[in-house]
């Protein structure tokens, strides 16, 4: 019989080239996240993101809340089961603020978002959910199919990071 | 050499060495090519593009528009002014005659884009922009300051003081103090070169030119994108010369350049300097060049007046009519209404043109200023505003004072408006890049031109890489005085975007090569990478189209060869495709059924949960726009299939007709497009295998019927199992969610060995689904093809009272039985192909006389396993009533004969599809 | 790059949005009612004016959802 089903996340395979990246920009795929879309209205301020009980609940839209969590199921969370419509990255250093200033256009400064900012927009030329976690610290959820196009922009953004 | 002691702001410590025309030279750092060419009494540097005449440097900065060259080293790159490229060692150039020449090797060097935001952008970090960003900063502006030279100070010279100190120090001062604030960020070396909506502009840095060798890893070139509350405009001015005859020599510059040369550069441009002005700042250079060395004569057609500067200059009134040349082409004498003078250096100033465009690019109105000579912005802008020479303030105190947001009393003006003087105008140049004279102006007024745009495209004034600068302003003087009417009434040729050239490389910044376009992919990409797949792009993504197997004599399958064994393996045996690049949306909510019989031409509320129905989706105007299966979940709950360049404008199609017109159902659409992973597994022994992965499922054709679904279990994994065909043969579709994906599709892949699994891609897909008829959107239609053009009929409500389309469907027009319509094509002879796109005429055995009238076209066309020969899809005026006629395509040269069949050509009574 | 004011996420660029036209154009209540020509007209023809304009907009990029807009055509000024 062939192997059991294992899972496989859709940047597998680039952990060694984010490896190669320094600290001030380090890349780290989040692979196995649960998400789910939750509708109707929600009480979540726009634009924003809040850690909730075991989940963390992320702002779409004013009648769509994404919940996102690494260790509990869909059915836990509740929704509609999104897990493997996006990955994330984290991306977090001395210049993940500045790296991230050379494909989005969206104003990143630390008045404007801080910790707990969430914005649907663009990164590069990929449609990205990008979560602002502290000072110089973000994830960015990408669509998987977008996943590869969004990590080789990434690495070749930090070019100018590698010293 | 022509380099004075004492001057110059250039690290005479260290020595740079170039090469210009293939002699060697040698510089400093802080020169540029052009001063350091100047200081080696190198004044010819260009020739003009029309008449070859010789040409020196003009101006000292980008409005310079003369001395063009071609760099060589350290990358070929054409058109670039002398006067703008900082000198580094190494630097190879050569002069050019108005053309250059385009590098035959790719440019290596990194260009990118970045974002900047501020509550205060200025432009310009001379006197009035430093002030700006200091008073911004000092009130908790985030303050973006940015100034196209290398070093802030803008035309400040180092003779002048500000606040009772060196000019120069209160400059270095004041960055300091810039610097020290978090949220001031100073860009030097960049240019703003467009200003656009809501406080956006556009900046090119140059990063690395200036650094020899190019550090790695840094673009030479970035693109900021600076949205700024509030824009402030500290550009400057451009000094204008006066027009006399052959004022296009070498050795004829402006004033402020040559004293610009002086003060920064420390270089004495000429040491026998004629100066005529009509203006006092022309006065500055005459005192400094005299103080520097220079013999300088002073003409000015004012009387003379007793409160301009002092120096070792003589001063007369007077006026240059011409200029002569010696045996070089570069300048000898002058001709003045009073006799000749020798010079080798003719100064030019006849007053200055505030630099508005930044003001101007966003439609901010310049008025013309009569006693300036000159346009000035005319009126206050929201969120924009204009300070020191860019406004028309060109005294220091007034330029500090507006830059601290003070409104200064206007000095007294002094100067005269004095565009040309008397002389052949064919010999007055106006545009010097374009050889273009005052006799071309008055070509052009000749010719009935009245307006400043015509008259630019007429005579091309200002349409070199300049712009302008310097001559847009005597264009419109000159041509208002040939009209004889106002300046004010013709106004000046539009400024805009880019200020200065911008390389096509730093606009695209690093959306080049692979990230030109983002590479869709899906789950199982590696594997199709790994199996040595073809691939085709399909809008953004990348889908495998065939998988050639290694060939006999070495080398690999083509693609006819792949195709044919693929198509023969689903037939004959089983076949797996990905097809998980198929939008997919959820539609779910107590109002799903209803919303969904809207959105397709025929009923889905009827659906039960566990079936699947093949429906067809139009516009308002009847025509298809898509088409796919739909399951149904449970109650609420559908699973919608679009096609894969379907599924984001489909969900913006639904979500439109959601929140606008039907903002009462209580229904939400979720895109799942990557969610779920989906594999047709299709053949005759599909069966077989889909019963191995899942044997707890009865994949009997009584258990398991056409177009029902079954969820089980894989390993404990959810997985979807559907009927669904889209070839004719017995089918799955197997979904599961994408991290499951590629394990289970080498799971269906061992299990299918023993049955001679074959994997196929979207070439033999099409050949499948062609066999069958069965359309797809976006090929076999182009948006004027209804689902009864298609022969869909049957998929079109009778029963529902409307749904997006229906109503067109009752217009006259589109009923017409001769609108094209979905027919299958057999070229006679078996072994023609014939190429989509091929027009059809009537059966003819010679090509009638044009115009021929047309039939329709060929939509898709394959060679096909199952009938051993070729065969196409077409759609043809009245084709279903056509069919068993013979119709003709030309093909090149040829007149291939065709027989219209029905759409359906393998298994038109569908026995293969319960296996 | 026009900023436009998404009601729900704020200003963003104009290349998250997607171009709805006119608004105010409902639906008819029953297509069938009418003639060719007025469905014709329903379908096709849409107001072009200078100046003032309401239109719709979808923040395609953003949270998708659709709103409706005051701009000038001549300026292409969003009124706020």
């Amino acid at each position: 019989m062939a192997e059991t089903l294992t899972r496989t996340g859709a940047l597998d395979g680039w952990a060694a080239r984010f490896a190669e990246l320094p600290d001030s920009v380090a890349l780290l795929a989040e692979p196995f996240h649960t998400m789910t879309s939750v509708r109707g209205e929600t009480t979540l301020r726009p634009n924003t993101w809040v850690e909730e009980d075991g989940f963390d609940a992320v702002w779409l839209g004013p009648d769509e809340v994404l919940r996102t969590s690494p260790f509990r199921s869909a059915a836990e969370l509740g929704g509609t089961d999104v897990s493997a419509q996006r990955t994330t990255i984290r991306l977090r250093g001395a210049h993940a603020r500045d790296l991230l200033e050379t494909g989005c256009a969206i104003d990143l400064h630390p008045r404007v978002f801080g910790a707990g900012s969430a914005a649907v927009t663009l990164l590069g030329q990929a449609n990205v959910i990008l979560l602002c976690l502290g000072e110089n610290d973000y994830r960015i959820l990408v669509r998987s199919s977008f996943a590869a196009y969004l990590a080789e922009w990434l690495l070749d953004a930090a070019t100018e990071y590698r010293g | 050499m022509t380099r004075v002691d004492g001057y110059g702001r250039v690290d005479r410590t260290r020595t740079l060495r170039f090469t210009f025309d293939g002699v060697s030279y040698t510089g400093h750092p802080g020169d540029t090519l052009a001063s350091a060419l100047l200081a080696h009494g190198v004044r010819t540097i260009a020739r003009s593009v029309k008449q070859d005449r010789p040409r020196g440097v003009t101006a000292v900065w980008s409005e310079d528009p003369t001395g063009l060259v071609q760099v060589e080293e350290p990358f070929p790159e054409p058109m670039l002014l002398a006067t703008t490229i900082e000198l580094v060692d190494g630097l190879v150039a050569s002069s050019i005659g108005g053309r250059g020449r385009l590098a035959e090797v790719p440019d290596t060097a990194r260009y990118d884009r970045r974002y900047a935001h501020c509550e205060t952008l200025v432009v310009g970090a001379g006197p009035a922009g430093l002030l700006a960003a200091r008073t911004a900063a000092r009130r908790g502006d985030r303050v973006v300051l940015v100034d196209d030279r290398p070093a802030a100070g803008g035309s400040l010279t180092g003779t002048e003081r500000i606040c009772g100190r060196d000019a120069l120090d209160f400059v270095a001062d004041t960055l300091a103090e810039l610097r020290a604030h978090p949220d001031v960020r100073i860009l030097l070396r960049t240019t703003a070169f467009g200003h656009y909506d809501d406080g956006f502009v556009l900046a090119l840095e140059r990063r690395t030119d200036h650094l020899a060798p190019a550090p790695q890893g840094l673009s030479r070139q970035r693109v900021w994108r600076i949205r700024a509350g509030h824009v402030v405009v500290a550009t400057g001015a451009h000094e204008r010369p006066i027009v006399v005859a052959d004022n296009d020599r070498p050795g004829i510059m402006l004033a402020a350049s040559a004293r610009d040369l002086l003060h920064r550069y420390g270089v004495l441009a000429g040491r026998r300097v004629v100066v005529f002005t009509s203006d006092d700042a022309a006065y500055d250079a005459a005192a400094d060049l005299a103080g520097a060395g220079a013999e300088v004569t002073l003409l000015d057609p004012r009387p003379v007046r007793g409160d301009s500067r002092s120096g070792d200059y003589r001063r007369s009134r007077g006026l240059v009519l011409g200029t002569g040349a010696g045996p070089d082409g570069a300048i000898s004498h002058v001709f003045t209404d009073q006799g000749e003078l020798p010079c080798d250096l003719l100064l030019l100033s006849g007053g200055w043109n505030p630099t508005s465009h930044l003001f101007s690019h966003v439609r901010g109105a310049l008025r013309y200023d009569a006693e300036l000579g000159a346009f000035r912005p005319g009126e206050a802008l929201a969120g924009v505003t204009v300070v020191g020479a860019a406004n028309g303030t060109f005294d220091l105190a007034g330029c500090l004072a507006e830059g601290r947001g003070e409104t200064p009393e206007p000095l007294p003006r002094t100067n005269l408006v004095l565009w040309r003087t008397d002389g052949d105008p064919a010999r007055q140049y106006v545009d010097l890049q374009r050889d273009s004279t005052v006799a071309d102006i008055a070509r052009a007024t000749g010719a009935g031109l009245r307006s400043v745009e015509h008259v630019k495209r007429y005579t091309t004034i200002g349409t070199a890489h300049d712009q302008g600068k310097t001559s847009g302003v005597l264009a419109s003087a000159i041509t208002a005085e040939l009209l004889g009417v106002p300046i004010e009434s013709l106004g000046t040729t539009t400024f805009r975007p880019p200020y200065t050239p911008i390389a096509f490389a730093a606009l695209a910044g690093r959306e080049r090569g692979q990230l030109f376009d983002p590479v869709r992919t899906t789950a199982l990409h590696a594997w199709h990478v790994a199996r040595g797949a073809v691939f085709e792009d399909v809008g953004q993504w990348k889908r495998a189209r065939y998988y050639p197997l290694p060939g006999e004599a070495g080398g690999t399958e083509d693609m006819d060869t792949a195709v044919l064994r693929e198509c023969a393996a689903v037939r004959r045996d089983v076949g797996i495709l990905d097809g998980s690049t198929l939008g997919k949306i959820e539609v779910r909510g107590p109002d799903a059924g209803a919303f969904l019989d809207m959105i397709y031409t025929n009923l889905m509320s009827s659906l039960r949960p566990g079936r699947v129905r093949y429906g067809v989706m139009c516009g308002l105007d009847g025509m298809v726009i898509d088409d796919g299966t739909v399951l149904r979940l449970d109650d609420e709950g559908f699973l919608v299939y679009t096609t894969t360049g379907g599924a984001a404008p489909i969900l913006d199609h639904m979500e439109e007709w959601l929140q606008t017109e039907w903002p009462h159902l209580r229904v939400t659409l979720t895109s799942v497009t990557e969610q779920w992973a989906t594999f047709p597994v299709v053949g005759p022994r599909s069966r077989d295998v889909v019963g191995a992965l899942a044997p707890h499922v009865d994949v009997s054709a009584a258990a398991f019927p056409f177009m029902t679904w079954q969820d089980t279990e894989v390993d404990g994994v959810p997985v979807r199992l559907a009927r669904i065909s889209f070839s004719g043969e017995l089918a799955w579709e197997v979904s599961v969610d994408g991290w499951h994906a590629p394990a289970l599709w080498r799971r269906l892949i061992a299990l299918g060995e023993p049955y001679g699994i074959t994997p196929y891609g979207t070439e033999t897909m099409h050949v499948l689904r062609a066999e069958k008829g069965y359309p797809i959107i976006g090929q076999d239609t182009d948006g004027t093809v209804s689902p009864q053009d298609l022969g869909m009929s049957w998929a079109v409500s009778t029963k529902k009272v409307d749904f997006i389309g229906k109503r067109s469907f009752a217009r006259a027009e589109n009923r017409n039985p001769l609108r094209k319509q979905l027919v299958g094509l057999l070229p006679l002879d078996p072994t023609v192909k014939l190429p989509e796109g091929s027009q059809i005429i009537e059966q003819t055995a010679e090509l009638p006389p044009p115009p021929v009238p047309m039939l329709g076209h060929v939509t898709s066309s394959y060679r096909s396993a199952a009938l051993g020969r070729t065969f196409a899809l077409a759609l043809v005026k009245g084709g279903h009533a056509r069919i068993g006629e013979r119709l003709t395509v030309p093909v090149g040269g040829d007149l291939v004969p065709v027989e219209v069949t029905g759409s359906v050509l393998v298994d038109p009574e569908g026995t293969r599809r319960d296996g | 790059m026009q900023l436009i004011e998404c009601p729900y996420c704020g200003p963003r660029e104009e290349v998250e949005f997607h171009y709805g036209g006119q608004a105010g154009v409902a639906y008819p209540a029953d297509p069938a009612a009418l003639t060719d020509e007025e469905w014709g007209r329903f379908v096709f023809v849409r107001a072009n004016p200078k100046g003032r304009f309401e239109e719709r907009w979808s923040h395609a990029a953003g949270c998708r959802r659709w709103f409706t807009a005051v701009r000038d055509t001549a300026t292409y000024r969003f009124s706020r």
